[in-house]
Parts: C-alpha cells; sequence; structure tokens
C-alpha cells in the first residue's frame, strides 16, 4: 500500500508542517511518497528526501507550479493519485485549498483536519471548534486526508535518503494567475513549529502597545508571536498572527496568553498547549478555566516584572 | 452579472455545544441555529458588488430541511435578490453538497460564486473548493479583498505568513476569510420585504444527485478536558511553577 503526501514548501525549502503529515501518512501504509510539485524545487525535494520513513520523492516542475495555484496542484496531484490508497496534506492554508479539488475530481470524500489515525480507513477529528471528536469511517478506494498538525509528531527531517524521481509536470489551467505575495517578515520561530508562543488579545490595548509589551518578552523566551481574533480585527497585528478556529490551530510546550479573554474559538486554536499561562486582570475570563497558571494583573506592570524575572 | 451564494444553517457561533450522552453526534434539539458567520459575510460581499453596479443578482441557495428557509429569508433580508432551497431531510456531507450545489449553477449560470470558507459546524473546509472543481472553475479561497474587472477577479487571500493575491479568469468562486468585510445587521423593513422575495425549491433526485454520505461517523465524544489549573499570586511564584514544577522554562 502507498501512501503520497503533498509537500509544502516554497520551492527553497520543505515546510515543517509537512514533517507532521509524513508521519500520519505512515499510520496509513507503509510506503510513503512525497509529491514535491514547484519550480527549481530542487532543495526542497532533497530536503523531503532525507526525511526519515519516505520511500520515494517525486517532483514535478514547471513555471506554473511555482506559486501553488490550486488548480494546477490539484491537476498535478490528480495525474498520479490513482497509484495511491491514501493522499494528505498538512491542513495549512494550501493543504486546505487544494485537497478538496482532489478529492471532488477523483469522487471521493475529503477527511479533514485529522488528529488521529485509528487504522488506515478510520480517523479522528474535531468538529464544532474542537468541542467534539468525531472518529468517521471512510469507504472511498482513495482516502484524501488533510493532517492537523499538532496531532502528529514531526517525522526526523534527517536519516532517510529515498529516491528522487522526475514525472512529468501537468500543463497550465489558464484560469488563474498568481500576481504577488506579501508576507510578514520576521527572525521569530513560525507561530505553527514554536516551542514557546507570546500571545496578545484586545486587552493589550493598541498594536504599538503589543509590540513594546509582549516583544520583550517573546525576545527573552525565542517565542512565536501569537494573537486573538479579537487583536486582529483591531488592527493589532496582521491575519497571520491569528490563533483558533478559523486562524492557526498551535500546540506548543508553553502558550503564554496575554489580555485574552478565551472565546471559544480562540480557544480551539491553542487548548493542545502542553502548558498554558494566562495573564488578565478580569479574574473571571474564560481563559482562566484552561490555564494551567493564572495571573490576575495589569498586562502592562506582569509582563515586564515577568520579562526582569526570566 | 449573477453571483450564486451558498450558505449554510449551523449552530450559533455563540452556543456551547454538547455532545449526545449516547455519542451519535452533538445536540441540536432546543439548540439556535444561525446563518454560518463566513457566508454572512459572503451574502454581504454579492449584496456590496450588486450596490457597487458590478452585479445585477444575488441569487442565495442552501441546502438541508425546510427550516434553512429561515436561513434563506435571512439571506434574503441582507439583500439577496432571490433564494433557492434543495430540500431534504438526508445527511449531508461536502461532496453531496457541491454536487447539489453544481446542478443548481447549471441551471443558474452565475458568473460568479462566492461562499463561505467552512462551515463552523463540521469545519471542514471543503464545499467551495469541491464545488469549484466540479464546475472546471478557478478558485479564489480565503478571500480579504475582491475586486472585479471585466471577466476577472483579483483576489487578496489569506494565507500562513501573509497575504497572496491572484487573478482569475471568470466565472470563478471566492470563498471568504473574515476580514473580507463586516456584514451588516439586517432592518426590520428589509425582513418584512425578504418575506415576500421569491423562494424556490427543488429535491435532490429532480437535480439527478446522489447524496448518500461517504462517510460513516462511528461515534462522537468530548474532547479531553484539561485538568484545572491553579492561580498564582505574582510573577516570582509564576517563574517558580513555569521553572521548577512544569519545567517549560
Amino acid at each position: 500500500m502507498s501512501v503520497l503526501v503533498i509537500a509544502e514548501h516554497d520551492n527553497a525549502s520543505l515546510k515543517s508542517a509537512t514533517l507532521n503529515a509524513i508521519t500520519a501518512a505512515a499510520q496509513c501504509g507503509s510506503d510513503v511518497h512525497v509529491l514535491v510539485a514547484g519550480n527549481n524545487a530542487g532543495a526542497a525535494a532533497q530536503a523531503a528526501a532525507q526525511v526519515a520513513g519516505v520511500a520515494k520523492v517525486l517532483t514535478a516542475e514547471a513555471p506554473h507550479l511555482a506559486d501553488g495555484l490550486a488548480e494546477n496542484l490539484a491537476e498535478q496531484i490528480l495525474a498520479i493519485a490513482k497509484n495511491y490508497t491514501h493522499v494528505l496534506a498538512p491542513a495549512t492554508a494550501s493543504g486546505k485549498n487544494v485537497l478538496p479539488r482532489v478529492a471532488a475530481k477523483l469522487d471521493v470524500s475529503q477527511i479533514s483536519d485529522i488528529s488521529k489515525v485509528d487504522s488506515p480507513d478510520t480517523f479522528e477529528r474535531p468538529i464544532y471548534a474542537g468541542n467534539a471528536i468525531a472518529t468517521v469511517q471512510s469507504a472511498d478506494a482513495i482516502k484524501v486526508i488533510t493532517v492537523r498538525t499538532t496531532g502528529f509528531e514531526a517525522a526526523a527531517a534527517t536519516g532517510g535518503s529515498a529516491a528522487v524521481e522526475s514525472i512529468a509536470a501537468v500543463g497550465d489551467s489558464g484560469k488563474s494567475k498568481f500576481i504577488s505575495r506579501e508576507l510578514s517578515k520576521s527572525d521569530r520561530p513560525e507561530l505553527g513549529a514554536a516551542k514557546i508562543i507570546v500571545s496578545g488579545g484586545r486587552g493589550v490595548g493598541s498594536g504599538e502597545n503589543y509590540h513594546k509589551v509582549l516583544e520583550p518578552l517573546a525576545d527573552k523566551l525565542g517565542a512565536a508571536m501569537g494573537a486573538s481574533r479579537a487583536a486582529v480585527d483591531a488592527g493589532f497585528v496582521p491575519n497571520d498572527y491569528q490563533v483558533g478556529q478559523t486562524g492557526k490551530i498551535v500546540a506548543p510546550t508553553l502558550y503564554i496568553a496575554v489580555g485574552i479573554s478565551g472565546a471559544i474559538q480562540h480557544l480551539a486554536g491553542m487548548k493542545d498547549s502542553k502548558v498554558i499561562v494566562a495573564i488578565n486582570k478580569d479574574a473571571e475570563a474564560p481563559i482562566f478555566q484552561v490555564a494551567d497558571y493564572g495571573l490576575v494583573g495589569d498586562l502592562n506592570e506582569v509582563v515586564p516584572q515577568l520579562v526582569a524575572a526570566l | 452579472m449573477k453571483v450564486l451564494v451558498p450558505i449554510k444553517r449551523v449552530v450559533d457561533y455563540n452556543v456551547k455545544v454538547r455532545v449526545k450522552a449516547d455519542n451519535t453526534g452533538v445536540e441540536l434539539a432546543g439548540v439556535k441555529m444561525s446563518m454560518n458567520p463566513f457566508d454572512e459575510i459572503a451574502v454581504e460581499e454579492a449584496v456590496r458588488l450588486k450596490e457597487a453596479g458590478t452585479v445585477t443578482e444575488v441569487v442565495v441557495v442552501t441546502c438541508g430541511t425546510a427550516a434553512c428557509q429561515e436561513t434563506l429569508r435571512a439571506g434574503l433580508a441582507i439583500g439577496a435578490d432571490r433564494a433557492i432551497l434543495v430540500e431534504t431531510d438526508a445527511e449531508l456531507q461536502p461532496l453531496a453538497v457541491a454536487k447539489l450545489l453544481k446542478a443548481v449553477a447549471d441551471k443558474e449560470q452565475p458568473n460568479l460564486i462566492i461562499c463561505g470558507k467552512q462551515a463552523i459546524d463540521d469545519d471542514a473546509n471543503q464545499t467551495g473548493q469541491m464545488l469549484a472543481a466540479l464546475l472546471g472553475w478557478p478558485q479564489a479561497t480565503f478571500a480579504s479583498k475582491v475586486v472585479i474587472a471585466g471577466d476577472k477577479a483579483t483576489v487578496t487571500r489569506e494565507v500562513d505568513g501573509g497575504l497572496e493575491t491572484i487573478e482569475l479568469s471568470m466565472p470563478a468562486l471566492v470563498s471568504t476569510d473574515l476580514r473580507l468585510n463586516e456584514p451588516r445587521y439586517a432592518t426590520l423593513p428589509n425582513i418584512m420585504k425578504a418575506k415576500k422575495k421569491p423562494l424556490d425549491t427543488h429535491k435532490p433526485d429532480a437535480l439527478g444527485v446522489d447524496v448518500t454520505p461517504r462517510l460513516k461517523t462511528l461515534k462522537v465524544v468530548e474532547p479531553a478536558k484539561r485538568k484545572g489549573g491553579v492561580m498564582v499570586p505574582d510573577v516570582a511564584a509564576l517563574v517558580e511553577k513555569l521553572k521548577n514544577e512544569a519545567k517549560v522554562i
């Protein structure tokens, strides 16, 4: 039984979410192949070949595959999907964008955002913002799956030595065109893969204060920075900081929630963190119900004290 | 130009859902239902395009029980012109919904479909992409800005790490993210007007779609509860706990 993982990459490097999807794939079948579809993506393909547990890397290269356009990438996956029992991708913006197209064209259900593989046809997945966990069984010949990265350990990035094989690139659909990308520049760890996250909510008051108060703490801890939807909607930080049901799902070792009240939609994105610290001036805030350590106080005083004490 | 807006009736986002005692699903009896929040954003966007003169007709469509008429009326109250209900009591999964919507789109021939990126009940995030694939249309998911000019749609998308802009040849499908717009509240006169707007009903059989579920739900359980934590009096106590008890720093 061969299973296919769709690599998430930027041509130059492999995104770490791919490693979690590879772990899920290995629980579905023993022969794990990885598709790297891109342009001048040799470095990403080499990185994929070194991941422990990968048997083969397939590369498809063309200018119209460079930017992950859903129409072209889906066709590329469809060109080889019939050789596999399972097609998996991380449940990232890219995986969620592309894989349903593949499932629809194969006339199979997609199993979204799985958090556990019970058997090769039975999976667990959170529903209702993680307030319930459904166990679902698929009768489809090919299982098309997106993987919640926090549900699976990352496969070791080194130790493997898979063969890299080039396959023919599909043609350009011509129906969509990549125009531009504006990515937030940061030297901090990626939100989805960080060990420690410092996250701010509406309580931080302003974008200026968000940076002034939280950055020193994140610097001290080598942490990624996140935010609640309220903070994003208020314009304190860009949307890619958002942790929650419809933002990023994270599970760091330590999550420090500052001025975040704890709406269920936010909790859905971080409640699998190992240790949660909440700092909020409102002792009744729901965030304290999920926090391992709660501290009631003014974040403008408490956070600088914490920075000084670390 | 015609816009089709698929919407879904879901448990209201403020409701704390409870898993049924027999683990077959979540408790829906007596629970407040509303339009999926992302779909409200989709209706709002379509209505704004109409108000801007880009679009001539906005049609809302949903698939589900007769009770979904209420959700369609809510869409009409925001400003959609007419509504279509594909009525069935059957359990509908995203692939089946995408097939039903394709059948509706084949009849209606819209130039643009705007839908929510995901429903907050099953959190599947599939139907729009599946529909676009079945129609052979391009898609722009997770949209935070949509500009229509001629037969092109230029869409800014929220992606991991930032924003991305793509251009689609229409007909095309757009799925909405949270920051695309802020939906208006329906006014009482518009709610009254909505009651008189046309609402057509179709049956899945008549559309030639087999809606049999492909995924079997074996059980639904509550997630593992987090153990109750402790309150610490001050920063010194917090640092002590993090270093010596949790050992995370």
